[in-house]
């Protein structure tokens, strides 16, 4: 690594399914602080180069490396407990649970890691974690809804609350995969303020996302991916000025 | 720090109060002898510790009669080595079913879903089995396990410790038959309930629920679920393995059908009819099933025939041939029917019900606000 601002680097990663090469030769590098977006047409190999990064599939290829260290070979728990932290494109919450208890279990995640036998304690002697989460909840607006069941939250503060369960845990790297996928306008630029809320916090973030409004009004970089190669890499206004980019995925519209 | 929340210490009084009253108010019931007050309590360990696996976290294994057998097997065998005394059989049989569900655990553990299930089953009628074949030696076959006169009883006899006559179990030389058992058996429920509640409102009761709701959230979230679910195996195992050690303190003779499908199946059966996931309704639905066990299973067409005795001949036979496929031999097709009404019209079990009914007598007060209150309490 040349560029000592580097965190995450996924270097010269392939990925084929049988004889579909679903990622090749892939090189990104995403600096300590930034927002980088990863944007593409269908297809074009998004959602795998995230799972190969949180380590759910393993790359044919090549490695990614997080800070110094290879994440490629370790399971999700092992990459979390690193910090990374990851929003999935389908909320995925504990919906049986209360909003708090879903805020709670990732901060206790955080301080006990990836097990710990703690059966003697009461949940409610737990006060540094129950404030801890309650601030959390307080924070992204949904305090109110606390002792709520999650699933039967809205789509968009099912959402809200996932990234609270993920701030909590304060990750260095957090992946978000289609935050405004499936959500109604006005969903979307709620996101789209929470998130911009989160950039001053400094934590790097890589994000997946199809709506141009979202990538360009967040990112800091963005990288084209086109039929499973990276095909521009950038700044969104080198982007979007980039002729290559707009055949293969802007289609003149912008 | 607080042991409990207010509602919870209230929760588990409640309990206690209930378990140690029995006799008293299971009289009219006509179930307030020793016996079926001692197997209450056993089936009520066994269902709350079921429910720890199943209810908590979403595991539902259908072998755990083998922890169960395990248990019996080895209470016996520490009376019959070790002493007469019941606590030293008691930690015995906790230590070996524990040891025997982690070997069990470690290796259903690696599949979820039905494929675990399958594989507890598997192992428990493995164990069936070899009790009845390989593993005579140690477990006496058909005839089953029991107590001899001339055990060794190491302990006991180092201690110079007497046997007079044939050799019950005691508690520090006091005979443990009749109410005396049951209260043993009562103490070990309280404590074992404790317990369980312990685990549900701890952090570690809560990465369970969390394993049950959304076991790939939880990866992403950082936890190693592999040991959660293993030590969540291992205490249900060591749950049943109490509950197996005291039925054979209560009677001393271990057999393998303690082991049998119908047995694992049974405790399913008591923690959904109660309600999985609750701390009260497993055992609730083990009292239930071991009640209704009771009476059903006595009922026979002499007593059917008795019952339809008003009516019509003809409509007398008739009812008592339909009737009488339901009692007796019959109750478990009883116990099948009660089961399917159950999970397709209340799926969370007894306490869905309860909470169903309360809702609707809450609702009421709080629709009209300020009207209950003001009324005057009618002085007494």
């Amino acid at each position: 690594m040349t560029n000592p601002n580097v965190v995450l680097h996924v270097a010269d990663v392939h990925k084929r399914f049988g004889g579909l090469h679903a990622l090749a030769d892939i090189d990104l590098q995403v600096e300590e602080g930034q927002t980088h977006a990863i944007i593409g047409p269908n297809g074009a190999g998004k959602s795998t180069l995230l799972n190969v990064i949180i380590g759910k599939l393993a790359p044919t290829s090549g490695q990614v490396v997080f800070d110094g260290t290879i994440l490629t070979g370790r399971k999700p728990y092992q990459i979390n407990q690193l910090g990374i932290a990851r929003v999935f494109q389908t909320p995925e919450i504990f919906a049986d649970l209360s909003v708090l208890h879903n805020v709670m279990i990732p901060a206790l995640a955080k301080r006990d890691g990836a097990f710990r036998l703690n059966m003697l304690r009461g949940l409610d002697s737990e006060t540094g974690i129950l404030r801890e989460s309650e601030d959390m909840l307080e924070d992204v607006g949904m305090f109110a809804s606390r002792e709520m069941a999650a699933g039967s939250l809205s789509r968009g503060d099912k959402r809200r609350m996932e990234l609270a369960m993920c701030l909590i845990q304060h990750p260095r790297l957090l992946l978000l995969d289609e935050p405004t996928a499936g959500m109604s306008r006005h969903d979307t630029n709620t996101t789209i303020e929470l998130l911009k809320k989160i950039k001053s916090r400094g934590m790097t973030k890589v994000i997946i996302e199809h709506d141009m409004h979202v990538v360009f009004s967040l990112a800091d970089k963005i990288s084209v991916l086109a039929q499973g190669r990276i095909i521009a890499d950038g700044t969104p206004d080198q982007v979007r000025g980039n002729p290559k980019v707009q055949e293969a995925y802007l289609g003149g519209t912008h | 720090m607080r042991i409990m929340s207010r509602n919870d210490l209230l929760l588990f009084l409640g309990f206690t109060v209930v378990v140690l009253a029995m006799p008293i108010w299971l009289h009219p019931f006509g179930a307030a002898y020793p016996d079926l007050l001692q197997r209450f309590m056993i089936f009520g360990i066994f269902a709350v510790g079921f429910n720890i696996l199943f209810g908590l976290t979403g595991y539902l294994s259908f072998g755990h009669a083998a922890f169960f057998g395990v248990g019996s097997y080895a209470a016996v065998w520490s009376f019959k080595l070790l002493s007469l005394d019941a606590i030293p059989a008691m930690i015995f049989a906790v230590v070996v079913s524990g040891v025997f569900a982690l070997v069990i655990g470690f290796v259903s553990l690696r599949r979820s879903g039905i494929y675990f299930s399958i594989l507890t089953l598997a192992f428990a009628q493995m164990s069936y089995n070899l009790a009845y074949s390989v593993l005579t030696p140690i477990t006496n076959g058909e005839t089953g396990l029991q107590l001899n006169l001339n055990d060794p009883r190491y302990l006991d006899t180092t201690m110079g410790i007497p046997t007079a006559g044939q050799p019950v179990p005691t508690l520090l030389g006091q005979s443990l038959g009749g109410f005396a058992g049951f209260y043993f058996c009562a103490g070990f429920l309280i404590l074992a309930f404790f317990i369980a509640m312990r685990i549900t409102n701890s952090p570690f009761g809560m990465m369970l629920k969390g394993i049950k709701s959304n076991q790939t959230r939880m990866n992403y979230t950082g936890f190693n679920t592999k040991p959660y679910t293993l030590a969540a195996f291992v205490i249900s195992g060591m749950y049943a393995g109490l509950a197996g050690a005291l039925l054979a303190v209560t009677d001393p003779l271990a057999g393998a059908e303690r082991m049998q499908w119908t047995a694992s199946g049974e405790v399913v059966l008591m923690t959904i009819l109660g309600g999985a996931g609750t701390l009260v309704g497993p055992v609730i639905g083990a009292w239930l099933i071991k009640y209704f066990e009771n009476i059903f299973s006595a009922i026979n067409e002499t007593i059917l025939h008795r019952f339809f005795d008003v009516l019509p001949d003809g409509l007398d036979n008739a009812l008592v041939a339909i009737t009488s496929k339901f009692v007796g031999e019959g109750w478990f097709l009883t116990l099948g029917l009660v089961f399917v009404l159950i999970v397709v019209f209340l799926p969370g079990g007894i306490m869905e019900g309860v909470r169903r009914i309360a809702h609707l007598f809450d609702r009421k007060p709080k629709g009209r606000p300020g009207k209950a209150a003001p009324q005057p309490q009618p002085a007494e």
